[in-house]
């Protein structure tokens, strides 16, 4: 079969590799309909997270239909059964699992011992997320193994398009998820940094939770009238100080609910704390780059909760967690338990209350996936989302 | 699908040159005004450590500036401008060398030929780029709400939808309610 391989730095290729086969009697395999390629997919093709190998198969966001199962399966999915597939693989049994935790599943990381170093303990495996998530190849390919079939993948309803529903296996529980661990009030103003895809979800389950005043900060025009074709309020960060303007929205208190959709790769050059950070990204004495957050603990309103779905690898320098202590701060973190959402959020879909395939500003055969992680890293030709089909 | 990728990779290629020259210029400021007295002495030229540090002070305001602005070709002209007064400067300090300064002096004048030659490449391929993406098509997503209906119309839609516990604010930070 066909996929996209990461051979390192800036170098995706779309290359012959062997079919998946099932290894396990909990195994399906999916022939993909439809992936994507998500903002997370650019830590790895910049090179910020480690444990990946040369011809590793990207991708944790597709969808697609079964064409084989395990004996174990036990007919929870059959052939032919059209399904999102999560992006981190659970078992279903494990404490975590029974709690709802899925991201933090405790058996399905197959480098268990790697991540319990590096994190301490592990948390779940992941598609296409370097070998510390277990090195399980990714989706974005024409078939893939799924571990734990019985229980991850979602299936979906032949009336709703691929585009109404992929998003389910990441984006937007991701944002919902952000949204949720805020405990929305009538009364809040949820500012969100970002407006990439998963900042534009923040934006939709803020408003759908009944946030009173939703804000979104970015630089590119487009992005920004995206989220606020969404219901938020835009500030572009390059021709606006975002403390003064957000106390300015909020009479000089602060959002309540601050949400950091950006993660360790925030712009490098806007402000002079970023530049610092990149500099010591570069000679290597500090991973991320944490100046959203640095910005959202000291704007955040006194006992107001900080809410991270950004994805962070390491080590951050110049945190003021005297500011967090002090101002009494909640902080809310994590990878998304996609299965706790999905019924929820498959629901709204399919009443109509939301159309999640607003996002996808590209549609390209995966061959093409490497210029388009190229076109999505450099933010050209207006490029939020981009959906590859094989 | 309007196909635009081509028109993006050159200027995409000058912006990471703007990039690293700025990197560049900043690392070359902050050597210059921390230890001027180390080049002055190399390149002969006791008592310009002034001049030095100035230089220094203006490699580091274009770096900076060519890092942070959305179009970074008028700064990355300035280092042109720069680079025209640095070669001055160094050529008029040529004369009146020993050999080890005369060598040294050579080479800051070819390596700084070198830079300038990147310079030029880079600002007129910015200038080019710039003139190729204005003309792009600004691409307006002003109507991609998601909603079937306005947001106002939207919001607390999925009140209904129950919180788990644990996503629940702890109870001590909930709004106080007397009573």
């Amino acid at each position: 079969m066909r996929a996209l391989c990461w051979h390192g730095k800036n170098d995706i290729r779309y290359e012959q590799v062997p079919d998946p086969v099932i290894e396990h009697p909990r195994d399906a395999i999916v022939r993909v309909t439809s992936c994507a390629i998500c903002g997370s997919d650019l830590h790895l093709y910049d090179g910020f997270m480690p444990g990946m190998k040369s011809g590793d198969i990207m991708g944790h966001e597709f969808m697609g239909e079964i064409v084989d199962v395990g004996p174990g399966i036990n007919g929870k999915v059959k052939v032919g059964d059209r399904v999102v597939v999560p992006f981190t693989i659970i078992c279903g049994e494990c404490e975590q699992c029974r709690r709802g935790n899925f991201s933090v599943c405790e058996r399905t990381n197959r480098n268990k011992h790697i991540a319990d170093k590096v994190f301490g303990h592990s948390t779940a495996g992941l598609y296409g997320y370097t070998h510390l998530t277990g090195g399980y190849p990714g989706g974005q390919a024409e078939y893939v193994r799924v571990p734990y079939a019985d229980v991850g993948p979602v299936k979906v309803p032949n009336g709703l398009s691929d585009e109404q529903v992929l998003f389910l296996g990441d984006i937007f529980p991701t944002g919902w998820q952000a949204v949720v661990q805020c405990d929305i009030e009538p009364t809040d103003t949820v500012a969100i940094w970002g407006a990439g895809p998963v900042g534009q979800f923040c934006v939709r389950s803020a408003i759908l939770l009944g946030a009173q005043q939703v804000i979104c900060i970015d630089r590119l025009p487009e992005r920004l009238a995206m989220a606020e074709a969404g219901g938020a309020i835009p500030i572009n960060f390059e021709k606006e100080s975002v403390v003064e303007r957000l106390n300015d929205l909020t009479n000089g208190k602060g959002p309540q609910k601050c949400i950091d959709a950006v993660g360790l790769e925030a712009h490098a050059t806007a402000t002079i704390d970023s530049m610092y950070d990149r500099a010591k990204q570069a000679m290597m004495l500090e991973t991320d780059r944490p100046h959203v957050l640095r910005e959202m603990i000291y704007v955040c309103r006194p006992a107001g909760t900080i809410s991270v779905p950004g994805v962070y690898g390491g080590l951050l320098d110049k945190v003021p967690f005297g500011m967090v202590m002090n101002k009494g701060l909640t902080i809310r973190t994590g990878q998304t338990h996609v299965n706790r959402w999905t019924e929820d959020l498959l629901g709204l879909i399919e009443e109509g209350q939301i159309d999640p395939s607003f996002v996808i500003t590209h549609r390209v055969p995966l061959e093409r996936g490497p210029e388009m992680y190229q076109t999505f890293r450099d933010k050209h030709d207006g490029c939020i989302k981009v959906v590859l089909q094989p | 699908m309007q196909n635009a990728y081509g028109n993006h990779s050159g200027s995409s290629r000058a912006h990471g040159v703007a990039r690293g020259l700025g990197w560049f210029s900043i690392a070359l400021g902050v050597a210059e005004v921390a230890a001027p007295r180390a080049l002055t002495r190399a390149l002969g030229m006791d008592g310009q450590e002034s001049l030095v540090r100035a230089y220094g002070l203006r490699e580091i305001a274009t770096g900076s500036a060519i890092l942070r602005s959305e179009n970074p070709a008028p700064w990355v002209w300035g280092r042109v401008a720069g680079d025209a007064l640095d070669l001055a400067t160094l050529g008029a300090g040529y004369r009146n060398q020993n050999p080890q300064q005369q060598r040294n002096l050579g080479l800051a004048l070819a390596a700084v030929a070198g830079v300038t030659a990147a310079d030029v490449w880079c600002a007129r391929a910015l200038s080019n780029g710039a003139g190729q993406q204005a003309r792009l098509p600004m691409r307006d997503y002003r109507d991609r709400s998601g909603f079937p209906r306005p947001p106002a119309e939207m919001r607390g839609a999925a009140r209904h939808l129950s919180i788990p516990r644990d996503m629940r604010a702890p109870e001590a930070l909930q709004p106080y309610r007397a009573g």
